[in-house]
Parts: C-alpha cells; sequence; structure tokens
C-alpha cells in the first residue's frame, strides 16, 4: 500500500516536478542559538545563510532561537514542522541540540541540512536519506590534528575535551590518527571555565604537546590560562577555539597555534574571495567558518532548488547529493553518508595589524572522508 | 618534584608538587565562590530574598571591567568600574523591581528576579554584541611565582587568593565592628523591630543589595581576567553559590566563607583524584568518563551530606 502510494506521488511528480522546478518557493525553518552563551555561532551561520539568498525571493526563511538548550529546540522544531509547514529544517550549532530535533524532523518527511553538529550517531547507523552535513563528521578537524601531530613529532599529547557526544568524537578522533601514545586523557565538565586543576596535570604528566576540544567560552578560557601557567608545550586544537568570533577575545595567549579547519579566510578561491569580501562588505566583520558554514549550506539549498522541486522529494534528495555548488572551502562532495569529502587544513594564528586571525600553512588532511562512512546503509 | 610519602601517594602516580598545587587552585576557586555568595547569603539572610539575577550582576562585572580596560588601557580603571557598576545597577535594580518583591513570596521572586535575568543577558548582548569581550592579565600578575616544592604558581591565581581574604577579612570586620554591621545583624534577626527603633530599612536594603552586587561584580571582573566574558557566564557560578549558601547555612558570612572552600575544594580535588582513584581499579577510558562524570556529581553529593548532618547548614542557626 504504502509502497503503491509512493509510486503514484513519484509518478505525479515526474509529470509535474520538472515544469515547476525553480519555480517553486522553499520554506526554511532556521533553529540557531542567538541568546546567550555560544549565541556567536548561531548568528555567524545565521548571517552566512542570509548572506547567500540576499535578493533570492524563492526562499523563505523563519528564524528561531533555541537558547542553547535541547528542549526549546525541540518545541521550535514541532512548530515549524506542523504550524508553519517548512519544508528544509536547518541550523543547529550543538550535537546534543541536533540529536534531539534531527532524527524526528526526518522522520516526519523533512529536510535537515546541518550548517554545524555532526554527530557520530547521524553518520554511521544512525544516518538518513534526508539528513545532509554541510559542515563535517565531528571527528574531521580532530582526526586532521592528529594527523598533524604525527607530522610535527608529537610522541605523547595531553588530551582534553568536555564531557559530552561532541567531545567524545573529538577524543576519540585524535587518536585514530595520532600514531603516538596519548600522556594523559581527560574528560571535563561542558560549560566548565575554570581548567587550573586540568592545567596543573598536564604539567606533571611529561606530555610533549597538547591537544584539546574546547568550543566557544571553554575554549577562551582555556587558552589565557594556559597562557598564566607559564607551560612551554605546543598547543594543538580544531578551529572551533580559534575562530574569527573568538580570537580577539583570547588575544596573544593563541598567537602561533596551530589548529585544523576545512575552511579559512585565505583560501583562493573565487568562491571563498567573493565571500569574504562580501560578508566583510554586509557586516563589519571578519566571517568565520560557522559563517562559512553557514553560507555554504545556503548555497547547497539554492543548487538544489534550481534542479527540483521540494515536493518531490527523490529528485530534491538526488539535486542535493550532486552538491552542484561553488563551495568556499573549493572541492566539495557528499560521501554515501550524507557527510562531507573535503580538504582539511593546517592554520596557524597570526596578527594582521592589530586583528587576530588564521591563515594555512599545510594541508592536514586530503579528500577526507569519515570513519562511520560503511556503517551507514541508505 | 619528590613524591611524598604517605600511604596515598605510594598508589597514586602523584607528586607532593602536584597535590599542594591542586590545593592552591581548589583554594582559589573557594574564594571566588565566597565572593559571590556572601551577596546572595546577605541579600537572603538580611532581606528573605531569593536572587537569581545575583549571576546577572557578576556578568555586568566582567562586563565592565572588560568595556573600562579595553578603554583606558588600564586593568585597575576595570577592575574599580566593576565594582562601581555592579553596585550602581544593584542599588537601581534594587529600589526599580527588588523592593517590590520583599513581601511577595519566594515563587514571585523567583520569577521576577529570573525574568531580570533574561533582561539583563538581552540587554549586555544588545550593547556589547554576541561575540565574547578580551579582557586579560595586567602585565603585573601575568606569568607564574616559584613557591616551595618546585612549584610554579600563576601569580594572578595567588593574587585572587590573597584579595579574596582580605575580602572576608574586611567583611568580617564590617559584620562584626561597624554600625552598618549591627543593623545588617539585626535585621537578619528581626525586620519589624529594627524599623520600629527608627533604622532607615529601605536605606539598609538598598545598601545591603549594592554590596551584595558589587561583590559579584568584582568576582566576575577578576574570573573574566582569566575566563571568557561572554553573556551567560553568571548562571553556572550562580548554581554553585546557591549550594554554597545551602551549605554554609543561609544567612551566614561565616557559613558562606566555609562552605565555599568546601565546595572549591572538594570540586577542584574531586575532578583530579577521582578519575586517577579510579585508574588504580578500572580500565583508563572507563575511569576518565565515570571519574569526571561523579566528580562532576561530587558538590552535589557533598550539599546533601551536609544537609542530612547539618539541615540548616554549616553555621546555619537551627529552624
Amino acid at each position: 500500500m504504502i509502497k503503491s502510494l509512493t509510486g503514484i506521488a513519484v509518478a505525479a511528480a515526474l509529470v509535474a516536478g520538472p515544469a515547476l522546478a525553480a519555480d517553486q518557493a522553499v520554506k526554511v525553518g532556521m533553529i540557531t542559538t542567538l541568546s546567550g552563551g555560544g549565541s556567536g555561532l548561531g548568528i555567524d551561520v545565521r548571517d552566512g545563510f542570509l548572506l547567500a539568498i540576499k535578493g533570492n525571493d524563492k526562499i523563505e526563511m523563519v528564524i528561531e532561537d533555541d537558547q542553547r538548550k535541547p528542549d526549546v529546540a525541540v518545541q521550535i522544531a514541532d512548530k515549524m514542522i506542523q504550524s508553519d509547514k517548512v519544508d528544509v529544517l536547518t541550523g543547529i550549532i550543538w550535537s546534543n541540540l541536533a540529536m534531539a530535533v534531527v532524527p524526528a524532523a526526518v522522520n516526519q518527511g523533512k529536510f535537515y541540512l546541518s550548517p554545524n553538529a555532526g554527530p557520530s550517531a547521524l553518520a554511521g547507523k544512525g544516518c538518513h536519506e534526508n539528513y545532509f552535513n554541510v559542515a563535517w563528521q565531528n571527528d574531521n578537524l580532530h582526526e586532521a590534528a592528529g594527523a598533524y601531530a604525527n607530522s610535527a613529532g608529537f610522541k605523547n599529547s595531553f588530551i582534553l575535551a568536555p564531557n559530552y557526544p561532541a567531545g567524545k568524537d573529538a577524543l576519540t578522533g585524535y587518536k585514530r590518527f595520532f600514531k603516538g601514545e596519548p600522556a594523559g586523557e581527560l574528560y571535563t565538565k561542558l560549560g566548565q571555565t575554570d581548567y587550573a586543576a586540568e592545567i596543573a596535570q598536564i604539567r606533571s604528566s611529561g606530555a610533549d604537546s597538547v591537544f584539546f576540544f574546547l568550543p566557544g567560552g571553554m575554549g577562551i578560557s582555556f587558552m589565557k590560562q594556559w597562557a598564566q601557567a607559564g607551560i612551554d608545550l605546543p598547543v594543538v586544537g580544531p578551529a572551533f577555539s580559534f575562530d574569527q568570533g573568538i580570537l580577539q577575545a583570547v588575544g596573544d595567549a593563541a598567537l602561533g597555534v596551530k589548529n585544523t579547519s576545512q575552511w579559512s579566510k585565505d583560501l583562493d578561491n573565487a568562491a571563498n574571495v567573493k565571500f569574504v569580501a562580501d560578508f566583510q562588505a554586509e557586516y563589519g566583520r571578519l566571517p568565520s567558518l560557522y559563517a562559512s558554514q553557514g553560507y555554504d549550506t545556503a548555497n547547497l539549498l539554492i543548487s538544489a532548488m534550481a534542479k527540483a522541486d521540494v515536493a518531490d522529494a527523490d529528485a530534491f534528495r538526488a539535486a542535493l547529493e550532486a552538491a552542484d555548488f561553488a563551495s568556499t572551502r573549493g572541492d566539495f562532495a557528499f560521501a554515501g553518508n550524507h557527510h562531507p569529502i573535503q580538504d582539511i587544513y593546517v592554520r596557524e594564528v597570526v596578527k594582521e595589524g592589530d586583528v587576530l586571525t588564521n591563515k594555512i600553512v599545510s594541508l592536514a588532511l586530503e579528500d577526507h572522508s569519515d570513519a562511520y562512512v560503511a556503517d551507514c546503509s541508505m | 618534584m619528590r613524591p611524598l610519602a604517605g600511604p596515598l601517594f605510594y598508589f597514586l602516580p602523584m607528586t607532593a608538587s602536584l597535590f599542594i598545587e591542586q590545593i592552591l587552585n581548589g583554594l582559589q576557586f573557594g574564594v571566588m565562590l565566597f565572593l559571590m555568595s556572601a551577596g546572595l547569603t546577605l541579600v537572603f539572610g538580611v532581606m528573605g530574598l531569593i536572587n537569581l539575577a545575583h549571576g546577572s550582576l557578576y556578568m555586568i562585572g566582567a562586563f565592565a571591567a572588560a568595556a573600562v580596560a579595553g578603554w583606558t588601557g588600564s586593568y585597575w580603571m576595570g577592575l574599580i568600574a566593576s565594582l562601581a557598576a555592579a553596585a550602581m545597577v544593584g542599588a537601581l535594580v534594587e529600589v526599580t523591581v527588588i523592593r517590590r518583591l520583599y513581601h511577595r513570596d519566594h515563587l514571585d521572586q523567583v520569577l521576577a528576579t529570573f525574568a531580570l535575568i533574561l533582561l539583563f543577558s538581552e540587554g549586555t548582548r544588545w550593547l556589547f554584541g554576541p561575540f565574547p569581550l578580551y579582557l586579560d592579565v595586567p602585565d603585573m600578575l601575568s606569568g607564574t611565582v616559584s613557591l616551595p616544592f618546585g612549584i610554579a604558581y600563576s601569580k594572578y591565581r595567588l593574587a585572587i587568593i590573597l584579595m579574596g581574604l582580605l575580602i572576608a577579612v574586611g567583611l568580617f570586620m564590617l559584620i562584626a565592628k561597624t554600625r552598618l554591621g549591627v543593623r545588617i545583624r539585626a535585621g537578619e534577626s528581626d525586620r519589624e523591630m529594627i524599623a520600629a527603633l527608627g533604622v532607615d530599612i529601605s536605606k539598609l536594603y538598598t545598601i545591603v543589595f549594592a554590596l551584595g552586587a558589587a561583590l559579584a561584580g568584582l568576582a566576575g571582573a577578576m574570573v573574566g581576567t582569566i575566563q571568557s566574558v561572554e553573556v551567560g557566564m553568571g548562571e553556572p557560578v550562580l548554581i554553585l553559590a546557591f549550594v554554597v549558601t545551602v551549605i554554609g547555612g543561609i544567612g551566614s558570612i561565616k557559613g558562606a566563607f566555609l562552605g565555599a572552600l568546601l565546595v572549591g575544594l572538594t570540586d577542584t580535588l574531586g575532578r583530579f583524584l577521582l578519575p586517577v582513584i579510579l585508574k588504580s581499579v578500572f580500565e583508563p577510558s572507563f575511569a576518565t568518563s565515570v571519574g569526571s562524570a561523579l566528580a562532576s556529581m561530587l558538590i552535589y553529593l557533598l550539599m546533601a551530606v551536609v544537609l542530612i548532618w547539618r539541615p540548616s547548614g554549616l553555621a546555619g542557626k537551627a529552624a
């Protein structure tokens, strides 16, 4: 019965679809963090997204603030699906919020385009045909950091991350590529702001380097306290603690730190040059990787809309899978689990005039996919 | 760095210097918590008010310090600004909002002060933008200082411990020796009576509230210096300050001090020792994740134990 209904729907779409494609408006529900701690990330994603769809009257946006709370995000998602009748959802920054919202949304037939969170649970067995991650699988930047640590000759890194899904993904990712033996491994409390106890342990551990994943304010706190502790060890981390939004708050303590990212403002491709210039002109600040992810997500959506009507789910999905858009990262393709295959770079924090920013120093991983793609069957 | 003799150190891979450093870290954390909870406990003790917006005053202090330090280039001006701004906002809020809540029940107070949190958070974001601000340790206190046992300890953290202890002594003196202190103590034990004795009770309330606010603001500035100055920074600390207040006994400065040090030391040593101890029994990755999960519960367990043992807190008067 269900099969035959789908068959009719497909047939109807085949008849009506092509004629309507590119004319049909799409309603997008964006759930992101716009207030309280961590709002800088959500605001960057939103601004990047809005920049890409500027002047596009085919996309109708509904934007709501999840306040970084899973229960709020779930309520907003229900409202967007049931009363706003959105076609596509996007915007969530935090993995724990994504886990609360995404499975239910995609099971109700909505498309979800993730501009940030990429928990491993949604990349492997829990993958879904309507879920697309345009940023990275959570492990990716950490895997690149592990690969970089090998090339830098680190043998026993001290590694730490917050005790939540993305934190576990981080340490797993680093260890997957790191060939040395960690000198110590710590999970800190999510939202922890004082790292004196951890820094003391790093000092006495005899490690030759430190890898940490502490996004947002946690990373600012760690780097400032690290600088005060007077320990002379190299620090490596994913770009999240060194993005444009928080570098100024970390200050000179971050100078010279190597961090891994799929995007950097100095990536030399036409899409990125245009993005960086447009973003600065529009908002008067430098874009962050989050902004680039929001921008890419919107451009992916626009590219799919040009090929298919969102009402024809199969055609629209195929159009998304093609990823036929000019990414700010250069090469971009989706793996079988709808997560990116992309290059990941090592960046160094530098000062341009008075402004702290990043520049690319090397390529860490080329055309990198993720470790869960084989577990995904869709 | 030599291993310390003693049973603990036979089993644990740890040196005396690391252990002492962790105790200092616990003290520093405790002293900061004291600055936060002193105001909270005073306001509850004297006015009977539950002030959820205390964390916002902490945030205001940090933002004022960051803004003024950035503007004048002087960290110390920033510190003074944090005191002034938090006290001023505190007094203003007391006169306009809080004053109307003293005769309401606790639920109304919680609701109204929760609304204040939202107003202050969004107001701060509107004024300063969504991105964290820069505030760094002054050159004078930058770097480390050498202590006995080969410990290199952050000068700034040491300064926080000293400053916190000084303020604690100052507060005790204020409460014990001054006229204002007499009135505060009198206000705690019998509100109606001191009003009947001709003390301007509403002025006293404003002063107590502003004093508590100033301490929270100072704590915010001092902590913001080594953490991140961002919207929402006050709420996690607020929860800890409530735990301290409850452990210490509501309304007692002495209790707040004891409670703060206890919570500071328990949290720091728990975070550090639990994974290490568990590692001697379980396999490392299990020990790490269970240890850190347990450590984050530890202060709440401590609170439960203290409340079973002394239901009105360490220094609280028996109900």
